[in-house]
Formats: structure tokens, C-alpha cells, sequence
């Protein structure tokens, strides 16, 4: 059960090429190397809908990323895919450059370091503030280890220190149930915060929130990315303004437009089926 | 050493003087039969030694069902299935303890065996003449077959009422099995006219009073490695599985091994249950393996309060003193009375007795909290609460 050992390394074939000329799939696999997240191709259908139809997007390592797109656009759809929710019916899906999430399971692609909110908040209710982070806590996550595990100083630093990220520090001890609806979302990104990923997948953080817990969760978003990478999916045209970064809009399982905020809200064919409802 | 920090862990007051309450019980009940002579006003008649005594062992499989659905969120219909399985290889041995004292006399086989013209023990009775290995296969068994059907069930990710009914299906499948002649178990007579257990008569008082503190014991022990394991971090990620389940999963656990893991614990407790009931009331038969028997269970854990470690041992007893009570003088009724107790405890306690008396105990020390503006000092009660039904 040693979660690591579920990573494992693509063979690279042709690693040395002996023409001048690469081949078109060398090229390719250059390319992914250097994102953290790697779709290409990507389909898939549930009872004959397509949700998902050859979308191909690129993360870079570090990179933050907007997705817009109306509903049905396969953005949360995209999210399992990627989480190894869904199983995409063909295409190729890539971490890091070289681990193939298709083949692997939701628990295996979150240990390696793909950490997901969901678009409803999902808090561990009977449980404390502290103990819904100490839970998510990077470490072993087998029965055993649970069993014994003891709380040392390193984790108690941690914790407090996410707790401060995410302004809940005066709430430590509160039932997570008792938590306003805001404080719930700033909750789930301190415990994908606390699995210390290489990715956040961040599905409507702001949905429900008012102006100011808005303003203040795109703070923690921006601060967030500072070390992480970061997809963010948000309807709230406003908030995405407020990230300042690349903007990938969404329709009816692919990409439609990819550019600056300003770039995008004024492509026509983004305003015919999003913005000009 | 570890385990003495996670014992220590588990200890809080109420656990303490619950653990305290049962072994003076355990050796108080047994005293008192043993040593005062019949006309003492305090004496306790041996009667009262074997009920309570049954009590007990209800008591311990009420526990070990509340880890699996007060914590972990499993309601096992078919919980029943683990106990009879440790009492059937409880009473196997006891059975061959028999020897040539059957009515039959053959020095090995049982005298069902003997009936249904076999000539030889079957395999699966090797062994069982020694007691150490029955004991491990009071565990083994139950543990193994809880293994084995959780490890397909929890990794098919069948939850919730599916869940419920296949485990309600397996003991009754194993009902079915246990009534076959050719089984080897002795068919719808079950095994009985058990002689000895361990060289003492199973009938003598001494026996008979080693058994009811072994029964306490075994609870003490449960009590222990239940409140252990809720206070662990496995105990948080069991309530975190029951309420979040999928949360769980995109942080990393697999809850499939979570819920086998307390599935498994709860199939060994409910089989030592099992074990030690047997002895007591003398036979052990396919009936137990009945699904209104699992059923039964639910309610004793329900009633007391789920997700509580004193509530289970409390429902228990309570219902089966009831059910001893009424079926004293009218037991057309206790059917009725059973269903009766789980609607009225769904609609008007949905936390159990314990449940709602740790709410009130919270409630009040609020209000004394607010007016003293300070904080409490240390965790209330016993375990986690399930979530409030809203």
C-alpha cells in the first residue's frame, strides 16, 4: 500500500533521436514534460451525450488558470477525469509529464499531489476545524498508520499555519458543521492545502459568497499560487478579473477560446455562447 | 508502549467508570451467588447468573455492531451472522469434549453424527477437540468471512440500504446452510448437551460463575478497544468516511479499507460474543442466525445510542430485560413490542438514550459555560456523535 510506489515512470521511447529532424511525436512528448497537466484528445460520453469532445489542455509547472464556460460545458466533468473519477473513453491524460492518470484510482492520484475542491462544499461536518486539516494532512494514509498515529510538533506548525492562510485560526476548535457557507470553502482549500499537492483543482470556490468573502478568497487563490499550480472553474466573470491570468473558455466538451481575460470576453465566438446569452 | 499511549488516549472519566461499573458486575454478580448461602436476602440465584450473563455477551455484540454503523456508517443487517458463527465453533468444541459420554457412545463423533449413519469427522471438526484452537477460530472465522464479504462489497463500493440487504441475505443464507443435516452442524437441532468446557462441568456454579466474568471481561475489553480506536486518528477518519465519503477519497484514504478494517474488528467481537454465550445457555442452533435476530441488534444499539460506547451496552440490556419481562406473561407481544420501540426511538430519540443524555449534559454546561465565560476543560461523554438528524 505504499501510495509512491503507484507512480509510475513512462518508458520514454527514443530518447536520444538520430535525425536532426524529431518526429511529430517527440515533439509532443517534449512539450509535455514541461506541463503538470496534459490533455490531448480527450473524449468522453455518458448514454451517448459527449461531455467531454478532444479537448486538449496544457497546465504549465506553477502555472494558475482560469476555465469559464456555461453550464454543460464539461468543465466538472473535466475535474473527474483528471481525479480519476471518470475514465475519459479515449485521449491521453498526463501528470507531471510522465504519469498516465488514466490508469490510476481517485485515493493514487490524490497522494501524488492532485488536490480537488468541489463545487459543493464538502467538509468532514463532525469533525473540528483542526481535525478536518490534521485529516488531510500529507503523511501515510494507511489503517495502521492511522491507528498509531501520534501529533507532533511539525504537524501542529503546519496546521497552524494553514489556519492562518485561510483566516480560521479563531475558529480551531469550532464543529465544521457550525461553519458559515464561505467558511466551509475556505476550509476545503486549507485541507487541499494540508495534502501539500502540486495541483489544485479548485471548482466555483465563490459560488454563494458574498463580495467581500469573494474578494478575499481571490487573495488566497493568488497567494496560493504563488507555489502551487492552480485550476480554478468560476462563472463569476468579476472574480476571474480579479485572478489576472490565463483564461481557458470551455463549450460543449472543448475549447473554444484560450487568452487573457479581455482576449477572451471579447472573442465572438465566446460572446455568442457565453456572454451574449 | 504505543499501545499504552493509545489506551490512555481512549480513557476519559466516562470510560473509566463504565469499565469500573462492568468488572464490579463481573465479579460482584458471581460473589454474591457463590458465597451466600440461598437464604440470604442478597444472594443471587443462579437464574439471574445466566441471564445476566447472556446480557453480557448481548451487550458485546451490540458494541462491536455500533463500530461499524455508529462509526463507520455501516448499518449490517446480518451482524447476527458473526456471533452464531463464534458460538458454532464454540459449541463444535464443546462438543467433542462430549467423548463417549453421548447418548450413543462413540468416542469421537458427535451423536448427530453418529445418527446420520456417518463414519467419519468430517475435516472441518479436526482440531476442535483442543481448546486453544477453537479459540482462535471464534475469531478467525467470523474475521475471515467479514474479510472475504466486505473486501468484494466495500471495493464494488455498494453502500447504504444495498448494503444493508446483502449483509441481510448472507445470514440468511447462512441460516439455510446451518438447517441442512448434511452440513455436518447438526442441522435445525444445532449442537447441545454440552458436558464440560475446558474439564469443568458446564452446568457446576463455579463454571458457570468464571464464565459470567469472562463475559464482563470480554465487554471491559471491547469498551477498551472500541474508546482506543475512536480516540486514534482511524476513529476520525471512520466518521469522516461516514459523513464525507467521497471526501475521504480525494484526500488520499481509501475508505474500502477503512470500513473493512472496522468490519473485520467487529466480526471477531461479535464472534467472541458469541463464544461465550453458548457455554451459558447450553446449545447453539441455526436460529441465531435468523435476520430478525441481526435485527434485534440494530434496535439494542439504536435504542441506546449509536455512535456512543455506553449506549449499545445500555440498549442491550435494557431491551432484553424487557424482552424477558414481557415474555414472561405475554409473549405474543414482545414482536410487537420490539417494533413498536424502534419506531417510537426513530421518531422521538433518533440519538438513543445515551445520545440525547449527552445533548442535555452539553446543553446544560453551555448555559453554565456562558455564565462563567470559560471554557470546558476536556471532551464530554463517551464518543462522536452521528451527525444530528435534520
Amino acid at each position: 500500500m505504499n501510495d509512491m510506489a503507484m507512480i509510475e515512470e513512462r518508458p520514454l521511447a527514443a530518447k536520444a533521436p538520430q535525425h536532426a529532424a524529431l518526429t511529430e511525436r517527440e515533439v509532443q512528448e517534449s512539450r509535455r514534460k514541461e506541463t503538470i497537466l496534459y490533455l490531448d484528445g480527450v473524449s468522453v460520453s455518458f448514454d451517448g451525450f459527449r461531455a467531454i469532445n478532444n479537448l486538449s489542455f496544457l497546465l504549465g509547472k506553477g502555472e494558475m488558470r482560469a476555465i469559464i464556460g456555461p453550464n454543460g460545458a464539461g468543465k466538472t466533468t473535466m475535474m473527474d477525469i483528471v481525479t480519476g473519477k471518470t475514465r475519459p473513453d479515449e485521449g491521453e491524460v498526463f501528470f507531471n509529464g510522465t504519469v498516465d492518470l488514466t490508469k490510476h484510482d481517485e485515493p493514487a492520484i490524490a497522494t501524488m499531489g492532485i488536490g480537488r475542491k468541489f463545487q459543493k462544499p464538502t467538509v468532514f461536518e463532525g469533525h473540528t476545524v483542526e481535525d478536518n486539516l490534521a485529516l488531510a494532512l500529507a503523511g501515510s494514509r494507511s489503517i495502521l498508520a492511522a491507528i498509531f498515529h501520534r501529533r507532533d510538533a511539525e504537524e501542529e506548525a503546519r496546521i497552524a499555519e494553514i489556519l492562518d492562510t485561510i483566516r480560521l485560526t479563531h475558529l480551531r476548535d469550532a464543529s465544521a458543521a457550525n461553519l458559515s457557507h464561505g467558511q466551509k470553502q475556505w476550509l476545503e482549500i486549507g485541507m487541499l492545502l494540508a495534502q501539500d499537492p502540486k495541483v489544485l483543482l479548485v471548482d466555483e470556490p465563490v459560488a454563494g459568497m458574498t463580495d467581500a468573502e469573494t474578494e478575499e478568497t481571490a487573495r488566497l487563490l493568488r497567494d496560493i499560487a504563488r507555489d502551487h499550480s492552480v485550476v480554478v472553474v468560476e462563472h463569476d466573470m468579476g472574480f476571474v478579473r480579479d485572478l489576472g491570468v490565463k483564461v481557458t473558455c470551455l463549450h460543449e466538451g472543448s475549447v473554444l477560446s484560450e487568452g487573457s481575460i479581455d482576449n477572451v470576453s471579447s472573442d465572438p465566438k465566446v460572446v455568442e455562447v457565453y456572454l451574449g446569452r | 508502549m504505543i499501545v499504552g499511549h493509545l489506551l490512555r488516549r481512549g480513557l476519559n472519566r466516562w470510560i473509566v467508570l463504565s469499565l469500573a461499573v462492568i468488572l464490579a458486575i463481573g465479579i460482584a454478580v458471581p460473589a454474591l451467588n457463590l458465597l451466600l448461602p440461598v437464604t440470604h436476602p442478597l444472594h443471587v440465584p443462579t437464574y439471574i447468573v445466566a441471564l445476566f450473563g447472556k446480557y453480557l455477551c448481548y451487550a458485546l455484540l451490540a458494541l462491536s455492531l455500533d463500530l461499524v454503523w455508529g462509526y463507520v456508517g455501516i448499518l449490517s443487517l446480518g451482524h447476527g451472522a458473526f456471533f452464531a458463527l463464534g458460538g458454532y465453533a464454540m459449541g463444535m468444541y464443546l462438543m467433542r469434549q462430549i467423548g463417549p459420554r453421548g447418548v450413543y457412545g462413540d468416542p469421537v463423533l458427535p451423536d448427530f453424527m453418529v445418527f446420520l449413519n456417518w463414519q467419519e469427522l468430517p475435516w472441518f471438526w479436526y482440531g476442535f477437540d483442543r481448546f486453544w484452537f477453537a479459540a482462535l477460530m471464534v475469531m478467525v472465522v467470523p474475521g475471515l468471512l467479514a474479510f472475504i464479504f466486505g473486501w468484494f462489497a466495500f471495493r464494488s463500493r455498494v453502500t447504504g440500504v444495498y448494503l444493508s440487504i446483502i449483509t441481510q441475505a448472507m445470514t440468511y443464507a447462512l441460516m439455510l446452510a446451518f438447517f441442512r443435516n448434511n452440513m455436518g452442524f447438526g442441522g435445525n437441532n444445532g449442537l447441545t448437551d454440552f458436558k464440560d468446557i475446558l474439564g469443568y462441568s458446564v452446568q457446576a456454579g463455579e463454571t458457570r460463575a468464571a464464565l459470567f466474568f469472562a463475559s464482563a471481561a470480554a465487554l471491559a475489553l471491547g469498551v477498551l478497544f472500541v474508546s482506543a480506536l475512536g480516540a486514534s486518528r482511524y476513529g476520525k477518519l471512520m466518521i469522516a468516511v461516514r459523513d464525507a465519503e467521497a471526501r475521504t477519497r480525494f484526500i488520499g484514504y481509501r475508505p474500502e479499507y477503512v470500513k473493512l478494517f472496522a468490519f473485520v474488528a467487529a466480526a471477531v467481537m461479535a464472534g467472541i460474543a458469541g463464544a461465550l454465550y453458548v457455554p451459558q445457555v447450553g446449545i447453539i442452533n441455526p436460529g441465531e442466525f435468523a435476520p430478525a435476530n441481526s435485527i434485534e441488534i440494530v434496535v439494542w444499539t439504536a435504542v441506546g445510542g449509536r455512535g456512543t460506547i455506553i449506549g449499545p451496552i445500555i440498549g442491550a440490556i435494557l431491551v432484553n430485560a424487557g424482552k424477558s419481562w414481557l415474555t414472561g406473561f405475554a409473549p405474543e407481544f414482545w414482536l410487537f413490542a420490539l417494533g413498536g420501540l424502534f419506531v417510537a426511538v426513530t421518531l422521538f430519540l433518533p440519538k438513543g438514550i445515551v445520545g440525547t443524555a449527552i445533548d442535555g449534559w452539553d446543553g446544560l454546561r453551555r448555559m453554565r459555560d456562558g455564565k462563567r465565560r470559560e471554557r470546558g476543560e476536556d471532551a464530554p461523554l463517551t464518543g462522536p456523535q452521528p451527525e444530528a438528524a435534520e
